[in-house]
């Protein structure tokens, strides 16, 4: 049985044997994602959403969209706030109670993704500097977990917001007026997360498994927008070299237009 | 980079701000440090191995590292409410994983291994002097480590690859990037990227992280040194 926690000696042997010989132990290629299924729109009462598996890990991320104050630093700003939820039907090893540390770390990887390349334009969605914006709020609901819920929820996100549909309104004299149809949010960027993994000595793999990520000790997580900029990095478990590092950055690049590609098709973008 | 740039506190590019750290600061911790860079004041204790609670939570095999990154509510310009925020959580996780990989966890079985950051002061780079002091601080507690730990962040700052950002640099920068290395195993123990950059100002950036870092090694070792063989003067 898979648990969050533990994997046998056995198991992590085979997979280490594996890929010292270049393969791994579901027969995927070392750069190759598990098949990814997209579902937008899945829940009818967000203003967007989209479920994400990449094989068989499972997130569903929802966009709520209401009005509320700018930061003070940011008057002229809208608002986006990105939360994660690991529930506990999604493995043996979660359990229920307010987000843990691992929750947080996912939920703030996505986020600096999508704030740093400012994915969403903010300023579009200021009513009333220092009063009044729309604020954004993106919630991350891992279902199902085998392995890699980054890149997961990361794709679910930017999914979901391109989904998001929102009243057309107008400002006039400070107020705020609904037209009768709905418009998209403005979005700018498509950012996405690559994570990869590798033993202490042998190759990086893209998207582990869960049996991948608890046998390969050394983790990382790579943000590239549409433009092949980097926009976040958090290395994870483990501990890599100088040059280990620059090799994943440089496949994270490599490989993240597969990924925007998924975005744009199942987006509805034809950029 | 410009060797001209100056910045908004007069340093150059690839300058540090002035460091000092203490070790033993603390008389109840079983190890302590006491770490400043520029006006960042972290203060580190550390307990254990020492038996952990809840029992359940224990591992077999290995000591488990439990930390704490706090910020003191006077430490920012606004009040900061003591309650831990998401950022102090995510911190407090990447701080643990950059030191569990120095520590000998092996040999203390069941064990856990409590580290204790109080940031004072925040003026930039507190969790990498958190990871400094805290390095200084397991050394001071007697725990076999692998190597110390040294940390440093580096950012985009108008175009320009700079070390060691201050709050006014850091909220103006279009990236920062906080990175911890073991020195004498040449390996990165964390590293996080906030911002945007290309893979070109990556590498310079964190080529310039490196060189900061053997810097801070070399000023806690000296810490170090200083400290223990005083200690063994006052034997001899």
């Amino acid at each position: 049985m898979k648990t969050f926690k533990v994997v046998s000696q056995l198991v992590r042997t085979r997979i280490v044997d594996l890929l010292s010989k270049n393969s791994r132990i579901d027969g995927r290629g070392l750069l190759e994602y598990r098949e990814i299924k997209v579902e937008k729109g899945f829940i009818s009462r967000a203003a967007g959403s989209a479920q994400v598996s990449i094989g068989s890990t499972k997130v569903l991320a929802g966009v709520k969209v209401e009005l509320g104050e700018p930061f003070p630093d940011v008057p002229d700003k809208g608002v986006l706030t990105v939360n994660a939820e690991l529930v506990p039907l999604a493995s043996p090893a979660f359990e229920p109670g307010p987000p843990d540390e691992n929750a947080v770390e996912l939920a703030r990887i996505v986020d600096r993704a999508l704030r740093e390349t400012e994915t969403v334009d903010l300023k579009m969605l200021c009513i009333e500097p220092g009063k009044k914006v729309f604020v954004v709020f993106v919630d991350i609901y891992v279902l199902d977990y085998d392995g890699n819920f980054i890149d997961t929820s990361s794709l679910a996100s930017i999914l979901a917001l391109l989904n998001t549909r929102i009243r057309r309104f107008r400002v006039e004299e400070g107020k705020l007026k609904y037209e009768d149809d709905y418009m998209p949010l403005p979005i700018r960027h498509i950012p996405v997360t690559v994570t990869l993994a590798k033993p202490d000595d042998g190759p990086f793999i893209v998207d582990p498994n869960l049996e991948e990520e608890l046998s390969l000790g050394n983790r990382i997580s790579i943000s590239i927008d549409e433009l092949g900029r980097i926009c976040g990095i958090q290395k994870l478990e483990g501990m890599l070299s100088a040059d280990e590092i620059f090799k994943a950055v440089s496949i994270a690049k490599d490989v993240a237009p597969k990924l925007i590609e998924v975005v744009k098709r199942e987006g509805g973008l034809n950029v | 980079m410009s060797a001209e740039f100056v910045r908004v506190d007069g340093r150059l590019p690839d300058q540090l701000r002035p460091i000092k750290m203490v070790v033993g600061i603390l008389d109840r911790a079983d190890g302590s440090a006491y770490v400043e860079q520029g006006n960042t004041k972290v203060l580190v204790a550390v307990y254990g191995p020492r038996e952990l609670h809840p029992k359940h939570q224990a591992s077999p095999d290995s000591a488990m590292v439990r930390c704490r990154y706090h910020m003191a509510p006077f430490s920012t310009r606004e009040r900061k409410t003591p309650a831990p925020s998401r950022r102090e959580i995510e911190l407090s996780k990447v701080i643990k994983d950059a030191l569990s990989q120095a520590i000998f966890l092996e040999s203390f079985p069941r064990t856990s291994i409590d580290v204790f950051i109080e940031v004072l002061e925040a003026d930039g780079g507190t969790r990498c002097a958190s990871i400094n002091a805290c390095s200084l601080a397991l050394a001071n507690a007697g725990i076999p480590l692998r190597d110390l730990v040294s940390a440093v962040a580096v950012g985009k700052y108008r175009g320009h690859i700079i070390l060691d950002l201050n709050d006014e640099e850091d909220e103006a920068a279009e990236a920062d990037m906080p990175i911890a290395i073991m020195p004498n195993l040449n390996k990165v123990t964390l590293l996080q990227v906030n911002g945007v950059l290309t893979e070109e100002e990556f590498k310079q950036a964190f080529n310039l992280a490196v060189k900061g870092c053997m810097e801070i090694d070399r000023i806690q070792r000296e810490t170090l040194r200083s400290v223990y063989s005083s200690i063994k003067g006052e034997e001899d």
